[in-house]
């Protein structure tokens, strides 16, 4: 009668089978936790929209800056992320279309690829925010030649900031609920709700870089 | 239930399975775009600039979700939940929008404070008088 005997969601089943969830058919537990991880995926939204909102009231006041200070901004590293991403995403969504077949490889594979694209981003994020560093180009230092882009610099180092975290979080996603047990052959046609959800993760950090690329580095 | 109970113990799918050719479509859409955002850049069409970066996100952002994101084949539910925090943050920025500009406070943020200075004792002058 204890809680392990009876847990709510009851994981103990033969791989490729949906946990055993009381009261709850496997279509509905799909449709529920699809649902819920889309109200998340809201919250993430509106979480960068008050960025996005302070970016827009910022560039209305300092318009001039916004233009300036956009240009020096890495064109070439930022293109080359952004298709980066693209591809990443798109691996990812080829990843849920393998489980969906019961291709467990599959997931590894893609899920996989989707992670080292995930890790190729950072390190030219990295490599972006060390440049900036080494011009000085770091918002609110007194002293910096650069101090007049502070507003626009602020913004960048928080958007990519927070949206380099979310790649973090996200690689983390994909490992721990796609490929591990992928890689133990949990997947199949009738289980495979990690795997969208964790993608949908991860197309979510895509769409945010989608908005974040022409605004950063090309329009400012 | 008929649908639902055939779904729980036969062996196809519980979701809508998109071919990865259907994906690879998307990819290369979403690659023109991109390349398609860095050229219209370049080009200085003045306010339209950010317009049309914007109008292209928002193209390549709908293709996400209709496709990667599985979108196109969810139900009206999920789209509720999808459209919600669009809606919510254009209220938000065309809220501001609509208040802040109209202020009387022509450099905020405390900016340029020797520049504000000729314009702003006008008003408060007054009403101290």
């Amino acid at each position: 009668m204890s809680a392990v005997a009876h847990p709510i969601v009851d994981h103990n089943v033969p791989p490729g089978e949906p946990p055993h969830i009381h009261h709850m058919d496997t279509t509905t537990a799909y449709g529920a936790a699809k649902l819920g991880m889309w109200l998340f995926l809201g919250t993430e939204i509106l979480l960068f929209a008050v960025m996005f909102c302070s970016f827009a009231i910022m560039r209305y006041y300092h318009l001039g800056e916004f233009h300036d200070a956009s240009k020096h901004l890495n064109l070439w590293a930022g293109g080359f992320n952004t298709i980066v991403l693209l591809i990443s995403s798109f691996t990812a969504a080829v990843a849920v279309t393998k489980a969906q077949k019961g291709d467990n490889a599959g997931v590894v594979k893609n899920f996989g690829f989707s992670l080292v694209c995930g890790l190729i981003f950072l390190c030219v994020k990295g490599y972006e925010y060390s440049e900036k560093a080494r011009h000085g180009m770091f918002p609110f230092v007194w002293n910096s030649d650069f101090y007049h882009y502070k507003n626009f610099l602020g913004l960048y180092f928080c958007m990519s900031g927070l949206h380099a975290l979310h790649v973090i979080i996200g690689m983390a996603l994909l490992y721990w609920y796609g490929i591990r047990p992928a890689m133990r052959g949990r997947f199949s046609g009738k289980y495979y709700t990690p795997v969208e959800l964790g993608a949908l993760y991860w197309h979510l950090v895509d769409l945010i870089w989608i908005y974040l690329f022409p605004l950063l580095y090309l329009v400012g | 239930m008929a649908h639902s109970q055939s779904h729980s113990h036969g062996h196809e799918e519980i979701g809508h399975v998109v071919p990865e050719s259907t994906f690879l479509k998307v990819l290369i859409a979403l690659l023109v775009l991109t390349v398609i955002t860095v050229l219209a850049a370049k080009v200085d069409m003045g306010k339209w600039n950010i317009v049309g970066a914007l109008v292209i996100a928002s193209i390549k952002a709908s293709l996400v979700i209709a496709i990667f994101m599985h979108g196109k084949y969810e139900n009206k539910i999920i789209w509720t939940y999808i459209l919600i925090p669009f809606i919510l943050l254009a209220i938000m920025i065309g809220g501001v929008f609509t208040d802040d500009p109209f202020r009387d406070h022509p450099q905020p943020f405390g900016a340029q404070a020797e520049q504000a200075a000729p314009a702003a004792p006008a008003a408060p002058a007054a009403a101290h008088h």
